[in-house]
């Protein structure tokens, strides 16, 4: 613990910070958690092995989220009951997938996500399209 | 019901590929539940913090949490939050969709790469 901290230099904190600030603009403006940021600044600027960094990002998501969701309410949007039942429902879904991640090929996995998110891409323009 | 299957298809695809539950509940929400943009990200925020905190719970028992650098990334993050947020009221559902749809692609860009 004491060598990683020593490892680290003030402008790796300094890049963190920057990084740490556009990663929480994101996931206000678009819902998301941030983690897209989170996991490639503490492996490449913090020195974290891979699933260090996939844990701490998870715990950096925390404040993130609850300061973004705080200002939601705040602002109206929020409609708990529905969070609720996504978060609990969730559980299951990371149980499968962390065991299914462990047995298949990743770097097939990747690809295919990769389509679907281009695919629901495609389907968001096009219903923004429409009602316009 | 079909928040349920968003919820799990949300904690799936985290778990398998290491992205927030996020980028999978924002346009399941619009999609499939009929959720208007902006309410749809309100409530996926509301929602991850419930996931993370999951996933915070299974890691922490491993000992695989680093909560100094935690801080270093989430203070800053939980300030840009409030910016986020409040920028996202000035902005229109149709401009967040298509916003949100290039942020999709520039995820998958990183998968293939």
């Amino acid at each position: 613990m004491m060598t990683a901290v020593l490892a680290i230099t003030t402008g790796h904190v300094a890049i963190a910070v920057v990084i740490g600030l556009a990663a929480g603009v994101m996931a206000g403006l678009f819902g998301v958690g941030g983690g897209i940021l989170f996991v490639p600044v503490l492996t490449l600027a913090l020195g974290l092995e891979q699933h260090h960094a996939q844990a701490t990002s998870l715990l950096a998501i925390l404040p993130t989220v609850a300061v973004g969701a705080w200002r939601q309410q705040r602002y109206g949007n929020v409609r708990w009951k529905p969070s609720l039942v996504l978060g609990i429902a969730g559980i299951a879904g990371i149980l499968a997938g962390g065991f299914l991640a462990e047995s298949l090929p990743g770097s097939v996995l990747r690809r295919l996500f990769g389509a679907l998110l281009l695919l629901t891409a495609a389907q968001l323009v096009w219903r923004a399209r429409k009602r316009a | 019901m079909r928040l349920v299957g968003i919820g799990l298809a949300a904690g799936f695809f985290g778990a398998l590929f290491g992205v927030g539950g996020g980028i999978v509940i924002v346009p399941l929400l619009i999609g499939v539940a009929g959720f208007a943009t902006r309410v749809a990200m309100a409530t996926s925020l509301a929602a991850i913090g419930l996931i993370a905190l999951e996933g915070v719970i299974f890691y922490g028992a491993h000992g695989d949490l680093r909560p100094i650098e935690a801080v270093v990334l989430g203070v800053p993050a939980a300030a840009g939050a409030v910016i986020g947020t409040a920028v996202q009221q000035r902005l229109a559902n149709r401009t967040l969709s298509l916003a949100f749809a290039v942020l999709l692609v520039g995820v998958a860009i990183r998968l293939f790469v």
